[in-house]
């Protein structure tokens, strides 16, 4: 009996190990390992040359309570917030639409909401800073037909860097409202219409709370990204800095490791967090 | 017999789907109170019907007229009447609760006589105590009953209910189908109920309306329908019929002849057909009998070819010339001839339908029926 488990054991290891192994290795390589070398530097000694020195200390941590960075973690988290919620109003009604087209329609507009996604973030961007800038096509057009006698002053601002996330992330918003709301059974909104809500009152009763889903997903999906991006206000912003640039910068050229890895270790808690959040409201409903 | 108040009445409803006609001039009077079966085989558009009622689908032509106001152009919410879906339609957001409770939360009730009305409503069906549940925690049953509860709390001047127990199994159904056919009769509210299971329909209606490839072929009572079919479509449908297709002769102005490749009927008392015209003559299974001598006016002669036992009775297999098979139903105490045995066929004309075949003659019969 014994040796017979022992033998099956034997027996499935291998294959088991076969398919899992790669995987298994590759989470190691690239997230688990890199995950705890951030978490190792963060509690050790800073070092003006190497970046870090492997002496044990818990400076970084203290360091994260200075004003500046507290400052900057809460601007970060409110542009975040704000991106997320101008994002779930724009993308709304856009993907309530989609939702509503015949299938081929909508896999053709859908392609188009991942067509720029094809072409790298920073050039997008680049693009709309040619747009937008004091000498780009708006100021010059407007310059031009007299409407304005000075240039606008659009780019390199803290709105520059709002349009620059929203513009960034949308996507992420606009493809779990859609299906969770092409999940919605038609005869859900029938049955409402019977029970006498118009389109307005089901919406409200019936269509809202059921895209509850894509609508957490969504914010999820724009909040964490937008909490780290840091090229965006880099190039459309003032010198505003973000929590992604401070990082940036403690490891390039602050040449402070340790504080830079405590303060990624936040924004991984942050995203723990909220992570943790969306499935709490996930399994509270069987919506999805 | 007291004037009955005509609740719910179509005029000539039309509908078109693109350019398939799916409804063809349905005229109906529904009266309060009534329970008013749509049945009819798979694709002949009872629910679309049930949807122009609703409000879910408009009518291409005609008009469909509620307690005596034209619906035309009212959107469902603002109709008086309610829907129980085959998929129940439960919000899946809510509990049952909040789901009976939507329709009066949307009317701005107060609260203590929503709770009042929904606690009523539960007891309706049997499911006090399940306020709390989420849809997805209930059967089917269950569903079913809250989905009755969510439409009949409203007060609703007319139910309708599309095939709602066809999800279920058959003793639940059969169980749903006595329920249900109580609550109508101790509320009174009007219900036009869609099926396509014939004897559901047999049982639990006042009238049913035979509907076939988008028109209603036959409206009565289930009496009505069994013993006097109007069309060979609703004597096929309904029950089991013995089908012979043959020629008029007309041997006076009173009585006809009724000629087969096998056989012929004579003597039969009936005016309304004409020399050579192509008739069938329906029989149930039950009406049939069989002599071993030859009977006067049936000259239907055939053999004996086989006999099912179906507990309570026996089914005689009967054969005529033309292999077209003949059912009748014997009891198991008769001593029955062997099989192989040349037999005479023959039946009360009382119980014997006879049905035009041609279709302009059956769709004018068919106006006059319905618009009577
Ligand atoms: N929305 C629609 N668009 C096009 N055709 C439809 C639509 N709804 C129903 N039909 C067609 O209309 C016919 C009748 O359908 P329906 O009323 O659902 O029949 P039943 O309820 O009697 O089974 C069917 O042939 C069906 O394919
Ligand atoms: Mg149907």
């Amino acid at each position: 009996m014994n040796t017979r488990r022992q033998k099956r054991y034997q027996k499935n290891t291998i294959p088991i190990l076969s398919m899992v192994g790669p995987t298994g290795l590759w989470l190691l390589l690239f997230l688990a390992f890199p995950m705890v070398y951030v978490l190792a530097i963060s509690v050790m000694t800073k070092s003006y040359y190497h970046g870090v020195e492997w002496v044990f200390s818990l400076e970084s941590y203290k360091s994260l309570f200075q004003s500046r960075y507290l400052k900057i973690t809460w601007d970060s988290l409110v542009l975040a917030l704000k991106t997320s919620i101008i994002c779930l109003v724009a993308a709304y009604p856009f993907a309530y639409i989609l939702s509503k087209m015949r299938p081929a329609v909508k896999g053709f507009c859908l392609l188009l909401v991942m067509l720029p996604f094809w072409i790298n973030g920073l050039i997008r961007l680049d693009g709309w800073a040619n747009i937008i800038r004091d000498s780009g096509i708006i100021n010059t057009f407007l310059l031009h037909i007299g409407i304005i006698s000075k240039p606008l002053r659009m780019f390199k601002t803290d709105g520059a860097v709002l349009f620059g996330m929203v513009y960034t992330f949308l996507p992420f918003m606009i493809l779990p409202l859609q299906t969770s709301i092409s999940k919605i059974d038609p005869s859900l909104i029938e049955a409402s219409r019977d029970l006498g809500c118009n389109k307005f009152r089901t919406f409200v009763r019936v269509i809202l709370p059921l895209s509850a889903p894509g609508i957490f997903s969504g914010i999820i999906q724009v909040f964490i990204p937008s909490l780290g991006a840091f090229y965006i206000s880099d190039i459309m912003g003032s010198n505003r800095l973000l929590l992604g640039n401070l990082i940036k910068n403690l490891f390039m050229s602050e040449k402070n490791w340790p504080a830079g890895a405590a303060l990624s270790v936040l924004l991984i808690a942050f995203t723990l967090a909220a992570l943790k959040l969306y499935s709490k409201i996930g399994s509270m409903d069987d919506l999805a | 017999m007291e004037e009955k108040k005509v609740m719910i009445q179509l005029k000539n409803v039309v509908k078109f789907f693109g350019r398939h006609k799916v409804v063809k001039s349905i005229n109906l009077d529904i009266y309060e109170g009534e329970f008013l079966t749509l049945l009819g085989p798979s694709g002949c558009g009872k629910t679309t019907t049930l949807r122009m009622i609703a409000g879910f689908e408009e009518a291409t032509e005609g008009e469909i007229y509620l307690d005596d106001v034209n619906m035309e152009g009212k959107p469902p919410y603002a109709r008086d009447v309610n829907t129980v879906f085959q998929n129940y339609a439960l919000f899946p957001h809510m509990n049952v609760y909040d789901n009976i409770a939507f329709g009066l939360v949307e009317k701005k009730l107060p609260r203590a006589e929503i709770r009042e009305k929904v606690l009523n409503a539960l007891e309706m069906v049997q499911l006090e105590g399940f306020e709390k549940r989420k849809p997805s925690q209930m059967s089917g049953g269950q569903k079913q009953r809250v989905a009755i509860a969510r439409a009949l709390v409203n007060n609703p001047k007319v139910l309708l209910l599309d095939e709602p127990l066809g999800a279920l199994d058959l003793k639940l159904r059969k169980q749903m189908q006595s329920e249900l056919k109580h609550l109508q009769q101790k509320l009174g509210i009007t219900f036009l109920y869609v099926t396509h299971d014939q004897e559901e329909a047999l049982t639990m209606s006042d009238r049913i309306a035979i509907m076939n490839q988008g028109r209603i072929e036959q409206l009565g009572t289930a009496q009505d329908i069994y013993e006097h079919p109007v069309s060979k479509f609703v004597a096929d449908f309904i029950g089991e019929s013995n089908i012979l297709e043959g020629y008029v002769t007309k041997t006076d102005d009173a009585t006809i002849s009724v000629r087969f490749e096998f056989g012929q009927l004579d003597g039969i008392a009936a005016s309304e057909f004409v020399d050579e015209e192509m008739i069938y003559v329906s029989v149930r299974p039950e009406h049939v009998k069989y002599s071993q001598k030859p009977v006067k006016d049936f000259h239907l002669q055939g053999i004996i070819k086989e006999y099912i036992y179906a507990g309570s009775s026996i089914r005689m297999i009967a054969e005529l010339p033309n292999s077209q098979e003949i059912i009748l139903l014997c009891h198991p105490q008769d001593t029955l001839p062997a099989t192989g045995t040349d037999i005479y066929l023959y039946w009360n004309p009382d119980k014997a339908v006879l049905l035009h075949t041609n279709e302009d003659k059956l769709y004018d019969l068919i106006e006059d029926a319905v618009l009577k």
